[in-house]
């Protein structure tokens, strides 16, 4: 295992934290702009140590390829990943990610995106003839070897049409920085970090992401051992220093590889108690003792407010006593989520409906059948 | 006096108001609100603040004998160890209300989140009086040790959901809660009990009510056609054994 930096293994992170997202179920596309807006209304929700955004539709000249947001600490690191790359990939582009120098970001990384394809190569053959690999699963593998295997490089994104920008600043310096009023989407999430146990370093900036699923989060998630040596199991590698990690790769195994629906997924995340579960009808009750036998590993304890996207759409999720704060709100096919309502009513004056989700209970937008 | 608060830092915004109190305006009107923290906090003086747009987190904390009307929705910990003084929400609020709360009252229109009326307190004449119009979320009540929380489930934009969570009361060891309508004794902590209320119950929670019909324009006989029930602490030290049992 590479020797990477920083070297603190906390297994805890951050407590306070803005959040805030919105999709356009018809996928309209809209201006990063409209999101830098609303999380800017929560600067002081974080402390400048992380800031960062995905966005769904970004894309569109290049949808079929899996879009690689590489970070790189070093020269070295871009050699070797970019061999690594074309060893495995056809690429049909590779660019620098536009950025702007601007004097609140100090030392940033080296950005490079990659429009790619897997290779049929032998070990490809291998994986997807006799191992039963699919192409998303060629990926996370090839996601976590990078990750762990080449000091000094990351993997920011790797989904379809889609991309993650983050690091070290706050979330209006670092879209500031990537020039995120140039680009356009019909998902937009966005994190303003308050790092309270895990160094603040540009990886460990949210969102944090595999193939096309994003998460941000405000919370501790104090199951993040039992989590990551689930995730092992299964071949997935925490390499971020940062708990949130592991809900993106949970979310990749539970609803892609084990096909659970995003609903009970979200029931193995946020497991009401044992009580509450004896109390309800016999067909939930036997439902939810399943899920919780199976996916006691999966279950996270500790306060949190999530939301994940994927190329689906974006879901809202709560801890089951409700910790960190979420609200939602609907306007004609745009569904919000934020931290706070200022923040949604900042992009959207007036909303049909505004509401505070149970804890435990998941808002879940879908894009439209047909939509991108 | 008026106060725009268009795209102004919560703590140049909160400049200004002090500012005005302390020149001894009676009435500030803040207009364009969105999401400033901290407003109304620490203030010693009956000024009325009155509020058009969503205003921030800790709302009114520490506040002590001012008014403040919000004409929309609030957010979350709105009355943090407020002493005295009222605040008024003509929409729903968030989490964590009344926190530690000593005295006062804090009117909400329609629905609150979690944690609402958290170890609220009293002592002698400081008795803080919380009313929620709409539902509630889970722990209502919670380690709650004196004054009065009320629940009316009357006003809420979400007609299917339940009128209060679970978790009821969890260490609630003081005060009284008065619920419109029955409670659901499944989702009640183990710590409270459910008791009818006596004559002298009825004259006390028809005063706040009258109070609260007051603010919003609305009609009492309406709010006081349903039955109320009671829900008290089973005992002062909910907790005396949990670890090692100590003498009483």
């Amino acid at each position: 295992m590479k020797n990477r930096k920083p070297t603190h293994i906390f297994e805890k992170d951050i407590s306070n934290c803005g959040l805030t997202g919105f999709i356009s179920k018809t996928g309209k596309l809209v201006e990063g702009s409209v999101i830098i807006k609303s999380i800017s209304l929560m600067h002081d929700r974080g402390n400048g140590l992380g800031g960062g955004f995905a966005a769904y539709g970004i894309y569109p000249d290049y949808r079929d390829f899996y879009a690689f947001h590489l970070m790189y600490e070093n020269d070295m690191a871009l050699q070797l990943t970019e061999e690594y790359l074309e060893q495995h990939f056809y690429i049909e582009q590779a660019e620098d990610i536009p950025t702007r120098r601007i004097p609140a970001i100090a030392n940033p990384p080296v950005f490079k995106r990659y429009f790619a394809k897997p290779l049929q190569t032998a070990e490809y053959k291998e994986a997807v003839e006799f191992q039963n690999m699919t192409d998303e699963d060629v990926i996370v593998h090839h996601v976590m070897r990078i990750n762990n295997e080449i000091e000094g490089s990351f993997v920011v994104s790797s989904g379809k049409n889609m991309g993650a920008f983050k690091g070290v600043g706050y979330p209006e310096e670092i879209a500031e920085f990537f020039r995120l009023e140039e680009y356009k989407g019909h998902i937009w999430t966005a994190h303003n970090r308050f790092p309270t146990n895990t160094p603040g370093w540009w990886g460990g900036a949210h969102p944090f992401t595999l193939l096309d699923w994003s998460i941000v989060h405000n919370g501790e998630i104090s199951s993040y051992g039992i989590n990551k040596r689930y995730l092992e199991m299964y071949g997935y590698l925490c390499t971020m220093l940062t708990d949130t990690e592991v809900v993106a790769y949970m979310l990749d195994l539970l609803i892609r590889k084990h096909g659970l629906t995003p609903e009970l997924a979200s029931l193995a995340l946020a497991s009401p108690f044992w009580d509450i579960i004896d109390a309800l009808p016999q067909e939930e009750r036997e439902l939810l003792t399943a899920i919780r036998q199976v996916y006691g590993s999966a279950l996270l304890n500790g306060p949190f407010a999530i939301l994940f996207a994927s190329n689906e759409g974006l879901i809202g999720l709560n801890d089951r006593v409700k910790l960190r704060p979420l609200v939602c709100a609907t306007k004609d096919d745009f569904v919000y989520m934020a931290s706070e309502e200022a923040a949604i009513r900042e992009i959207c004056p007036n909303p049909e409906r505004v509401w505070a989700p149970r804890g435990g209970e998941p808002v879940i937008a879908k894009l439209n059948a047909g939509v991108a | 006096m008026k106060i725009d608060a268009q795209g102004v830092y919560y703590r140049d915004l909160n400049a200004k108001i002090r500012a005005a109190v302390a020149a001894g305006a009676d009435k500030i009107d803040l207009v364009n609100v969105n999401g400033q923290y901290f407003i109304g906090d620490g203030i010693n003086r009956p000024v009325t603040i009155t509020i058009s747009g969503v205003p921030g987190n800790d709302l009114g904390a520490f506040m002590n004998g001012a008014t403040i009307v919000v004409k929309d929705n609030g957010q979350d910990n709105i009355g943090n160890t407020m002493n005295a003084g009222r605040v008024i929400v003509h929409g729903h609020a968030g989490d964590v209300l009344g926190y530690g709360m000593r005295g006062g009252r804090i009117h909400i229109l329609k629905d609150v989140g979690y944690r609402v009326g958290i170890h609220m307190k009293s002592y002698d004449e400081n008795k803080p009086v919380l009313i929620a119009g709409g539902k509630a979320g889970d722990f209502f009540g919670e380690y709650m040790a004196g004054g009065v929380l009320i629940l009316l489930g009357m006003f809420t934009d979400d007609p299917h959901k339940a009128k209060h969570g679970f978790r009821f009361g969890t260490g609630m060891h003081g005060g009284v809660i008065y619920v419109r309508g029955q409670v659901d004794e499944a989702k009640l902590s183990q710590e409270v009990g459910v008791f009818e209320l006596s004559k002298e119950d009825r004259k006390e929670l028809e005063g706040y009510l009258k109070d609260y019909c007051k603010d919003f324009k609305l009609d009492l006989k309406e709010v006081l056609k349903e039955k109320f029930v009671k829900v008290l602490p089973k005992s002062k030290r909910p907790y005396g054994n949990m670890y090692c049992p100590m003498p009483r």
